[in-house]
């Protein structure tokens, strides 16, 4: 071995002393690539001290500034960078039975502003994602209409469109936290919640095309997947704002959000929002099918449950800090966080620090939609203390989101859906997030 | 289910059959505002309007026996949903669970929980077995509709199910939905001093459940 030089001592020191300021588990691969630099030759003596790990650091001119990069259409589809490896859909694996019929959820807590990209947007489908030709696709409108029609893609694609930011939330989010906290981290309490911009066609218009018959009350909505999803939407919201919707943020619908149509029904539950569309039927009674009685129902605790309950009711949760963003230091903070209400727009959202016993009014940034994820943020400074934080929103009819004990109280603990109670999350004196419950 | 009155049809059959997809000036009434999209027809209907409701609308003809649904459900669902509907693993329970929808764990089957006959046959119908969905006839979508039933006590052995008795089947849980009354929670926006932070109890996560292998390197200050 040779002997190290006066230089290469100091470098270690250096080295060591880096490293004792970066956490834990980072230290290993820090010292390691530090020494695998130190037995290099080149090293040290031409630059001076250059530090290993800072080589791209001021005053060092940084690699990819001192080489050319690569050219247009090198990448014909855009990706992310490949150091955002680590943002990506999660499932949970005991949740179902199989990954056909399950659910994938949004990593919330790297997210920001209201649009999800359509890559991340959380993924819930009963029969796998079907790999549908457009040109052999097909919608059929039928039932109580003059004109039984059947459309295909480029003549759907031929009404007036319309385009509309709103947020899509599985009615199941939070689900597994009616009777104790479980989940470990915001992707899995909070994540069957996605925002985008949709742009589609009032379903109203295509269903005055085929015109509807006097005494018409339901509208059925059936997928071309091998599930062939079923719900039935009452005429109201079908003639209100529900979209048949084709695209998503810019481009046409991706396979997993129903390529190339797909029903939406803005604030509703996800699954009414059925995918994959392939037929409309207009009837006067709703079809009572197996996602409207066995599922999407709510058991409560006298055994009764409710049915139809299609609206997601006004909900909120703090993104950063979250179990997956604990804080890093102390000092001036920015708390961010979403709220959202399918009746509507967030009106205001507050946030406690100390488990609901006291409240302070967040600011709401950026837009403010109607059906859509609204950002808040707030800024509170850090001194290493413990916290309870929770958030609790107020839509424009004035409902307030409920503690979770006041959902238990009438609801039990057996409901599975429609849980949208204010999420605590604890900071711990070291800055760890955790999430609790308070009883 | 709503087929257009016969002549009326007649004529759009022909038109399109004629013409290739557009409905001429001379039956404009039958055009839509935007004139996108041709007349579906009656067979095109039929192939695909498979759904039934309640009052037993778009039950097809046809009929099958608890007898010929045990050979057929233990052909093509057992292996999933165990001999009795009690599942194998983790695959769905279809049979059982009476008297237990208000107790801490409620078990949910077709003949604890669910409401209709109807919904039976349409599911299965359209989405079972999981792996070859659309596959059944009538008379054995029947059958097996009758066999499930039959597994959790709502019919005889020897009872055969059909398009002409399909309402007389009544679901233990018929009557155990009500429409959705929601708000059903009113909280109020206290702002100082809600309640008494001595009184709060934090209850933290059962560990080893959540798949956490993504958040490692964002570990906290130490
Ligand atoms: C390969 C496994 C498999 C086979 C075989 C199978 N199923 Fe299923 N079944 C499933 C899965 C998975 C679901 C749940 C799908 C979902 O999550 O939407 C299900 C759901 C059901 C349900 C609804 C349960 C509920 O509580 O909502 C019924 C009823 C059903 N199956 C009946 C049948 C019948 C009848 C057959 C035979 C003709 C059959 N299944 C064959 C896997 C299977």
């Amino acid at each position: 071995m040779k002997k190290l030089s006066e230089n290469t001592t100091d470098l270690l020191q250096e080295i060591k002393t880096e490293a004792a300021e970066l956490p834990h588990n980072k230290r290993r691969d820090f010292m390691l690539n530090g020494l695998k630099l130190t037995a290099g030759t080149a090293l040290a003596t031409a630059v001076g001290k250059v530090v290993a790990g800072q080589e791209n650091l001021p005053p060092n001119v940084p690699s990819w500034q001192r080489s050319l990069g690569r050219g247009v259409v090198s990448v014909p589809y855009g990706q992310p960078s490949k150091h955002e490896a680590n943002l990506i859909r999660r499932t949970v694996e005991w949740l179902t039975a199989d990954k056909i019929a399950s659910i994938s959820m949004s990593p919330l807590h790297k997210m920001k502003g209201i649009i999800t990209p359509s890559g991340l947007h959380f993924e819930r489908y009963h029969g796998g994602v079907p790999d549908i030709d457009p040109d052999d696709h097909r919608l059929m409108i039928n039932g109580m209409v003059e004109r039984p029609l059947l459309l295909t893609m480029d003549e759907l694609m031929s009404f007036p469109s319309e385009s509309h930011i709103h947020f899509l939330e599985c009615p199941a989010n939070g689900g597994m936290e009616w009777r104790g906290a479980q989940m470990e981290a915001l992707q899995f309490t909070h994540g069957m919640l996605s925002g985008s911009e949709w742009t589609g066609i009032k379903l109203s218009t295509i269903l005055q095309e085929a015109g509807i018959k006097p005494g018409a009350k339901w509208v059925l909505a059936e997928g071309a997947d091998a599930a062939g999803m079923t719900r039935s939407i009452p005429l109201e919201k079908a003639l209100d704002d529900t979209l048949v919707v084709f695209a998503q943020n810019g481009e046409m619908l991706r396979p997993e959000q129903g390529y190339p149509v797909r029903l939406f029904t803005p604030g509703w539950e996800g699954n009414t929002s059925v995918k994959w569309l392939r037929r409309l039927e207009v009837g006067d009674m709703p079809w009572e099918h197996r996602e409207e009685t066995s599922k999407y129902t709510d058991l409560l605790a006298d055994g009764r449950a409710r049915k139809h309950s299609f609206v997601q009711e006004v909900n909120s949760v703090i993104t950063s800090p979250c179990p997956e963003n604990p804080i890093k230091r102390k000092g001036l903070l920015q708390l961010e966080g979403l709220a959202w209400s399918g009746h509507g727009k967030v009106k205001r959202v507050d946030v406690s620090l100390d488990g609901g016993v006291n409240w302070q009014t967040a600011k709401l940034k950026g837009l403010v939609l109607s059906k859509s994820l609204t950002r808040f943020a707030m800024e509170i400074n850090w001194q290493g203390e413990p916290l309870l934080l929770q958030s609790r929103a107020v839509d424009e009819t004035g409902y307030v989101q409920p503690t979770l004990s006041q959902l238990r109280e009438v609801r039990g603990t057996n409901s599975i859906y429609h849980k949208n109670s204010i999420h605590t999350w604890q900071v711990l004196t070291g800055g760890a997030v955790n999430n609790v419950q308070l009883g | 289910m709503y087929n257009l009155a016969k002549n009326y049809f007649k004529i759009l059959v022909l038109m399109s059959a004629a013409q290739g997809l557009l409905i001429s000036a001379a039956y404009a009434e039958t055009e839509g505002h935007y004139g996108l999209g041709r007349i579906a027809t009656q067979e095109e209907i039929a192939g695909w309007d498979i759904d039934v409701r309640p009052d037993g609308l778009g039950l097809p003809a046809g009929s099958g026996s608890v007898a010929d649904g045990e050979g057929l459900y233990e052909g093509k669902c057992a292996s999933c949903h165990g001999s009795f509907g009690e599942g194998e693993g983790r695959w769905p329970i279809l049979a059982g669970g009476f008297g237990t929808l208000s107790e801490g764990r409620p078990e949910k089957t077709v003949g604890s929980y669910w409401p209709y006959a109807s919904t039976l046959y349409d599911y299965i119908n359209r989405a079972m077995p999981f792996t070859a969905p659309q596959s059944l006839t009538p008379n054995e979508t029947y059958a097996i509709t009758a066999y499930v039933l039959y597994l959790n006590e709502i019919v005889d052995e020897d009872f055969v199910l059909s398009k002409g008795n399909f309402s007389t089947v009544v679901m233990p849980n018929a009557e155990g939905f009500f429409e959705d009354d929601r708000p059903d929670v009113r909280n109020p926006t206290c702002m100082k001093n809600c309640k008494d932070p001595s009184s709060i109890k934090v209850t933290s996560t059962i560990a080893g459940v959540t798949p956490t292998e993504h958040m490692e390197e964002n570990a906290p200050i130490e």
